[in-house]
């Protein structure tokens, strides 16, 4: 158990500057999943976190004490943090049977022999792998050497637990037994974790946090409902959600203690109480309006169009059994739907769309900021 | 402002600290250091040497003492009448010996790796063993092989075979350049032979068959596909080759020295000899600069090309060119290569071991003398030496070479995974950078003029190490250092195997450097150790280029001994040591092949 403080980091190789000054605070017992695409400084942080690499300016605290002081090139090792790390590779040792593998730390802090015997064993049967304790990781498939590395983790009850894409090298049905057991394991045991992944989804299952790279910039920290629903800016918007969130572009200004938002699917208007604080309050200024795809409705058009409904022309239809994607081209727009179940539709269509303009996020253009929020407790549940 | 002070301390208290605990700091600085003191130190040392006056030329040099700055012995090297003997002749016939070798070696070792790789010659198994063995054994022995059969009457000791039995030899091929270039040649072809084949096994045969599809001739696919693909180590193997030949002692000194035909390694050698250090170490000089030009051409024009050498994917799939008739008329010709120039001189030399005295087939001439005969047993033979076998000197020979090469190859060894673990754990650190730079230059010396090197640098006191000259410890050091480019090669080869994963994985349990490279990283690199090990202890054991100039009578190895041996004319003894180093060299050979199951021909390049 342990609250992690991160100030002011700055990390280098070379002339790369990888992490730009990272402030990130880790909550006792959160979850916290450092999210974004690969090279965003996202394992960096972690390995900083480790004191597998040293930042050269910041501080780290753990429960309010100095672990890391790139100022007075003060950094505790690795094995003096009280963490255990998961690696992406495993890195079991391929000479070492399971149960070596996860005594190996045990052995150096040079416990009795059966109280080795009961943590290993006890570590084992928590992943259920005790069977292949004698077992070589050559010889144990992927997902049960995957087990081995977490089990080599917990086995020291470490007070923070480092996971570095754990899953990236399993198979897609592995995947999700092992997020649903990962996340079993953090509840059991209420260790602090911080999970490294590029996938969005497993990000937003798993976690009680999440931390959103770009660029070696933290662009988001947030709970992952509002992270996947008010996406701070732009480039966040644009990464979280599968299918990827329909960007529509469009004019708004501050008018009658209301943001007035004209669009090409038509014309709305906020109140007060949905702002971010970040909108401007004069002159008109260009916005994008961000609508998740599976807000949106649709409906076949027979006979006359209905007034005041938006129109478009279906472009592509994609089903894939349980969800179907439909593309609609309103004007120059190409708005992405995604409906449940099977929708038989053909492209040429005319078809009218329903929108929802509580759940629509909006962002100056300029800045890439939210200005206008979704209220949380509106949207999710319906 | 006074916090800023502590602060400012505390930062360089922890950065020193920091540094220190850092084992890959600690040997980094250890071999920076050490290294330096091995390579450049002596390096600086024999260049400041020619440039000074010593005691017994005081006289030559009017108005000098001992150790003033001159450049009497580079004049005397390069513009003086001697220049020609000492200098420009020598350095014609190494350069004519190393390019004639090359380019016969290049020819040979290519024809051969196409026939075997890529044709449906029969017997490709029997042909690849027995295409290496003259790569395996020393190039001296070679040589010896030669004497043995070409030798005639103009220099003293036994004849060699074809005289024996009636065929007058001529010089020129008993003798000088010709029988040089062919004996360096059959050594080394097995160079190009292997680094071609290797290029070739890479090359998927689809990009051949690409050519037949749209109707290109086997001709016409070998000259515009198949060559042009392996060029690149074509290049390379012609460069090694010649860097390679241009420095080598043994051959020139066994089959030229005797008539006065010089090469720069042995006009090295003999001005060694003779006293003048100074000009010895010049020529050692030259040598070193030569060399060098070659490597850095070597990197020059081939490393950016290498690469494509492997184009073509994965290999895998590979038909073969069908020969059609010509198939049983060149198995034949290759058929008779073997006997001839492999297996021939070798039964040969083995023979005349157990022949009282050559040319006479008589069953009372046979007999196991040279071998085992006590000594004065046969007063009128050779001064009543003593057969090998029973012989003082040879034992101690053994001793010694064995205490060499198990001592050299283990150092070196360790060394060499220490080394390759900075090396692939630095790789892109500058420190990484300069210990694999540092690590490479006992490469570009060759090996005679390495020696030379190390007699100028421990013939005296020197700092905290004594005078070596004459000890067993100077010939481990030399042995070990010269071999510190091969021995970090494997090591950072086999570090590279193991990721940075693992070990940090084992890091965040705590475990210390010792304890992580005891209980991780040796376990997991003793294959790459032991092959490591086998291909030093093997060139270990047949080196004579390196250690010739440091070794004594009391103090030899097997090669050395032999090589006293037919400088005095004690042929038939010399001979009996070539078949033990034979022996020994292809048992170590086997058995290290059973135990590490690596292919060591493979990693011989």
């Amino acid at each position: 158990m342990s609250r992690i403080e991160l100030k002011n980091i700055d990390k280098y190789y070379g002339s790369n500057h990888v992490l730009k000054n990272l402030n990130l605070t880790i909550e006792d017992g959160a979850f916290m999943t450092l999210l974004g695409p690969s090279g965003c400084g996202k394992t960096t942080t972690l390995r900083v976190l480790s004191g597998l690499e040293n930042p050269q300016n910041g501080v780290i605290l753990m429960n309010d004490e100095k672990i890391v002081d790139a100022a007075t090139e003060f950094f505790t090792p690795p094995d003096k943090r009280k963490l255990n790390l998961v690696f992406q590779s495993y890195a079991l040792w391929p000479h070492m049977t399971v149960f070596e593998n996860v005594a190996f730390g045990l052995r150096i802090k040079k416990l009795a022999k059966e109280e080795i015997k009961r943590k290993v064993d006890q570590a084992l049967e928590r992943l259920q792998i005790l069977e292949y304790s004698a077992r070589y990781p050559s010889e144990l498939s992927g997902g049960q050497q995957q087990r081995v590395a977490i089990a080599r983790a917990i086995v020291s009850d470490p007070e923070l637990l480092l996971m570095d894409e754990p899953l990236s090298n399993l198979d897609a049905k592995l995947r999700m037994d092992m997020r649903s057991e990962i996340k079993r394991l953090h509840m059991e045991m209420g260790t602090t974790v911080v999970y490294v992944t590029h996938d969005q989804s497993e990000a937003l299952t798993m976690s009680t946090h999440i931390a959103v790279f770009f660029n070696g910039e933290l662009k988001q920290v947030d709970t992952p409902i509002n992270v996947y629903t008010n996406p701070a800016n732009l480039e966040v918007a644009a990464f979280i959600g599968t299918p990827r969130t329909n960007f529509v572009e469009g004019r708004a200004r501050y008018e009658d203690e209301s943001l007035k938002v004209d669009t090409v699917i038509g014309e709305y208007s906020y109140k007060e109480n949905t702002f971010t604080g970040e909108e401007k309050r004069t002159g008109e200024f260009k916005v994008v309006v961000g609508i998740r795809p599976e807000q949106i409705t649709i409906s076949r058009i027979k006979g006359e169009i209905p007034p005041n409904s938006i129109v478009g022309e279906v472009y592509s239809v994609m089903p894939s059994g349980s969800e179907t994607l439909v593309e609609v081209n309103v004007g120059d727009t190409k708005i992405l739907i995604k409906l449940m179940g099977l929708i038989r539709l053909s492209p040429g269509e005319m078809v009218s769309l329903g929108f929802s303009p509580d759940n629509f996020t909006v962002y100056d253009k300029d800045s890439g900021r939210l200005i206008k929020k979704v209220d949380v407790s509106d949207s999710d549940i319906k | 402002m006074k916090s800023d002070i502590d602060t400012r301390k505390l930062r360089i208290k922890n950065k020193i600290k920091n540094y220190f605990s850092n084992p890959y700091n600690i040997i980094v600085l250890i071999s920076v250091i050490l290294l330096s003191y091995l390579i450049i130190v002596p390096l600086v040392e024999i260049i400041a040497t020619t440039f000074r006056v010593v005691q017994r030329d005081v006289r030559r040099i009017p108005g000098s003492k001992p150790g003033d700055f001159t450049l009497y012995y580079w004049t005397r090297l390069l513009f003086s009448e001697l220049s020609s003997s000492l200098l420009y002749k020598p350095l014609l016939n190494s350069l004519f010996i190393a390019l004639s070798v090359s380019i016969i070696s290049i020819t040979m070792g290519g024809v051969m790796a196409w026939l075997l790789v890529r044709s449906d010659i029969k017997g490709k198994k029997f042909f690849s063993l027995m295409f290496v063995i003259p790569y395996i054994l020393p190039s001296w022995s070679m040589s010896m092989a030669w004497s043995a059969v070409f030798k005639n009457g103009r220099v003293g000791g036994i004849p060699g075979f074809l005289s024996m039995i009636g065929i007058n030899t001529p010089d020129w091929l008993a003798y000088g350049p010709v029988p040089i270039i062919i004996v360096l040649s059959l050594h080394y072809y097995a160079y190009a032979y292997l680094l071609v084949s290797a290029a070739l096994k890479s090359i998927n045969s689809e990009l051949e068959e690409m050519g037949e599809v749209v109707g290109a001739g086997k001709f016409l696919i070998l000259r515009k596909i198949t060559f042009p693909l392996v060029l690149p180590s074509v290049l390379s193997a012609f460069i090694l080759t010649f860097s390679r030949s241009i420095g080598t002692f043994s051959v020139p000194a066994y089959l030229g020295m005797k008539v006065n035909y010089y090469t720069i390694s042995t006009m090295l050698y003999s001005q060694n000899s003779a006293n003048s250090k100074a000009v010895a170490y010049a020529i050692a000089l030259i040598m070193i600069v030569i060399s060098s030009l070659n490597i850095f051409i070597n990197q020059k024009a081939i490393g950016a090309r290498k690469s494509y050498a492997t184009i073509g994917g994965k290999g895998g799939r590979s038909t073969v060119v069908k020969l059609g008739w010509k198939r049983h008329l060149i198995f034949a010709l290759l058929l008779i290569f073997v006997i001839v120039a492999i297996i021939l001189p070798l039964v040969i030399l083995t023979v005349e071991t157990f022949m009282l005295k050559p040319g006479i087939f008589t069953l009372d001439n046979f007999s196991l003398h040279y071998w085992i005969g006590k000594e004065g047993s046969m007063p009128n033979l050779y001064e009543g030496e003593a057969g090998i076998l029973s012989n003082k000197l040879f034992w101690n020979s053994i001793w010694c070479t064995f205490k060499l090469v198990i001592l050299t190859s283990f150092i070196a060894s360790v060394i060499g995974q220490l080394l390759g673990y900075v090396i692939s754990r630095g790789r892109r650190k500058l420190s990484g950078k300069l210990v694999e730079q540092l690590v490479f230059i006992p490469y570009l010396i060759p090996s005679i003029a390495f020696g030379a090197i190390y007699i100028s640098m421990f013939a005296t006191r020197h700092g905290i190490i004594p005078a070596l000259y004459g000890s067993f410890a100077l010939l481990v050091l030399i042995s070990v250092v010269k071999n510190l480019p091969f021995a970090s090669r494997s090591g950072t080869s086999s570090m590279m195997q193991i990721s940075s994963e693992i070990e940090e994985a084992a890091i965040i349990e705590g475990s210390g450097f010792f304890h992580r490279f005891r209980k991780i990283i040796l376990p997991l690199t003793k294959g790459g150790f032991f092959s490591g090990f086998m291909l030093i202890y093997i060139g270990v054991m047949k080196e004579l280029d390196l250690v010739i100039l440091l070794l004594t009578p009391k103090m030899c190895t097997m090669s050395y001994l032999a090589f006293m041996y037919t400088n005095e004319n004690y042929e038939p003894y010399a001979y009996a040591i070539a078949v033990v180093i034979f022996i020994l060299t292809f048992g170590s050979y086997w058995i290290g092949g059973k135990i590490s199951k690596v292919d060591l021909v493979g990693g011989l390049n």
